[in-house]
């Protein structure tokens, strides 16, 4: 490891080795990837199941292969790897705190890549009635003991949230011989892909109890049985419906938080929609030369769309490092209503664009036949038709450079009916 | 005999309502003709993908990650499990390398999905 590197990205998961084989291939040589864990890859290296790949790599592969494909691509040179590392701070000068086994330095750079992803939300954050046994973990804690470690978590699971992950794990703990009494969701769809409710549940047998809540947690020493009872239209516990289901095991997939401690002592601004940085169309942060990518950003569905990203964070911090990056004009914002929840990128310099725009959103509920318009000034830019939109499948839009032309202040982003013909 | 499934075939997730002939189901709920191709595949011949770990000795992981390198017929799901749940390699290996050759005469190995 040396003191100063033109780019130092902190994270060695998919985000981070894209942007850092990106920022290779657009000539930086003295790259830094630092990883907390003992190898890379990150959260791919327990996705054992298969899925990833079908948009970047046009074929269908496991978390691990996806995840090896970079970082054979990394160890062609040029990125220096530290690994079991942990960063403890980076300022707005770009000096990064470090601390390992050998103990604390600090390493200087031109541009930082945050690419630290996200972490999962707690019971904790859920308050749950009931015991505190053993027995209650998150479903990614899950996978990585049954996928990495090699540890079976329980015999009788309950899964609470709709999420991919906890559908993920419900196969996956069939398939090595436990139980799955029910996966419980307190609203009223699946909060993960429609495939993985068909592949990881029906076709295992496992009920998906929707617009239910687990409404107690029983046991001394270990769980022993959980309490699950309906709720309304507005998440409400309905009285007189619960129900026991014993088991030895509570598993929460209720959500990822984008992980931006350091972020924020960097002096980054985060956007209170995502939990990630405000971004620009280079996937540069109110920092000048700070970039972010992948779920530190904000939470994305599909790794494929992650490496996009990512690259394109790469390729902008090695034009910043190169003085090629073009600050002309003023920003324009995204503002987005009508059922979408957010934008990624949140702004842009139209100066800097490149010829395409892709843009990143979330809707609040299920939609059918929607066009997604952009507005300027009460001027419509462009609108693209989708004909099926679900908050556990990120809508994304790829917007030519030419339709931003003459834009100031805010470009607006809304959801309208197909059937009315405005 | 009616029966209901959920085209994955695309992201819209139809809901399929089934009766006639496994082989020429008579299907409803389909926005497109894919949806009745779907529907016949998962009723004549379903298969799966089946990924999960194998022991691994020298390794910096006590077991390694493993997947079947195309779909296997659905009704092996769970004795593929038992053959996996067998297998001990010794580390290095690298991704592609074969664990379990031609399992169930179904031409369908079992290989490693990453460097150990």
């Amino acid at each position: 490891m040396k003191s100063k590197y033109d780019i130092i990205v902190i994270g060695g998961g998919p985000a981070g080795l894209a942007a850092a084989v990106e920022a290779r291939e657009n000539g930086i040589n003295n790259i830094l990837v630092l990883e907390r864990d003992v190898e890379l890859g990150g959260i791919l290296q327990q996705c054992i199941h298969n899925g990833f790949g079908l948009f970047y790599f046009k074929e269908e592969l496991t978390g691990p292969e996806y995840a090896q494909r970079f970082i054979n691509k990394v160890n062609e040179g040029g990125i220096d790897i530290v690994l079991d590392t942990i960063v403890t701070s980076i300022t707005v000068d770009k000096i990064v705190s470090i601390m390992n086994t050998e103990g604390k330095r600090d390493i200087s750079a031109k541009s930082v890549i945050l690419a630290m992803g996200c972490r999962e939300r707690t019971r904790g954050s859920i308050a749950i009635p009931g015991d505190r046994p053993a027995g209650v973990f998150t479903a990614g804690t899950a996978q990585r003991y049954i996928n990495i470690e090699g540890y079976m978590v329980g015999k009788s699971v309950v899964i609470l949230g709709s999420g991919d992950i906890g559908m993920i794990m419900a196969r996956r703990i069939v398939l090595e011989g436990g139980e799955v009494k029910a996966v419980v969701a307190r609203s009223s769809f699946p909060k993960g892909l429609t495939r993985n409710v068909v592949q990881c549940l029906d076709h295992y047998d496992i009920p998906l109890l929707l617009s239910h809540n687990i409404v107690e947690i029983k046991g001394r020493e270990r769980v022993e049985r959980v309490v699950i009872a309906q709720t309304d239209e507005h998440k409400q516990v309905i009285p007189g419906t619960e129900k026991g289901y014993d088991c030895d095991t509570v598993l929460l997939s209720v959500g990822l938080i984008p992980e931006n401690e350091l972020s924020k002592l960097a002096g980054v601004d985060l956007d209170p929609k995502t939990g990630g940085p405000v971004v620009n169309e280079s996937m540069e942060t109110s920092v000048e030369g700070i970039f972010a990518c992948g779920n530190v950003v904000h939470v994305h569905d599909l790794v494929d769309f992650v490496t996009e990203e990512s690259r394109r964070a790469g390729r902008n911090a090695a034009r910043y490092v190169n003085e090629e990056f073009n600050r002309e004009g003023e920003y324009v914002s995204f503002s987005t209503s009508g059922g979408l929840t957010y934008a990624a990128p949140q702004r842009f310099r139209y100066s800097n664009l490149p010829d395409k725009l892709d843009v990143f959103m979330r809707v609040d509920k299920v939609y059918q036949d929607q066009f997604v318009i952009l507005e300027n000034e009460g001027r419509e830019l462009a609108r693209f038709k989708e004909r099926h939109l679900t908050p556990g499948e990120m809508v994304k839009i790829t917007a030519p450079k030419e339709i931003f032309t003459g834009c100031e202040g805010k470009v607006r982003i809304s959801l309208v009916p197909r059937g009315d013909k405005t | 005999m009616k029966s209901e499934l959920i085209c994955i075939t695309c992201p819209m997730g139809c809901r399929l309502s089934i009766s006639g002939r496994p082989d020429e189901p008579i299907v409803e709920g389909n926005k497109c003709k894919r949806g009745i191709a779907y529907a016949k595949d998962e009723l004549t011949n379903p298969i799966r993908m089946i990924c999960s770990t194998v022991k691994i000795s020298g390794g910096i992981h006590t077991i390694v990650p493993v997947k079947t390198d195309r779909a296997i017929p659905e009704k092996y799901k769970f004795q593929i499990m038992k053959l996996i749940n067998g297998v001990e390699v010794q580390s290095p290996v690298e991704m592609g390398d074969v664990v379990l050759e031609n399992v169930f005469d179904t031409g369908v190995n079992v290989v490693v999905t990453r460097n150990m």
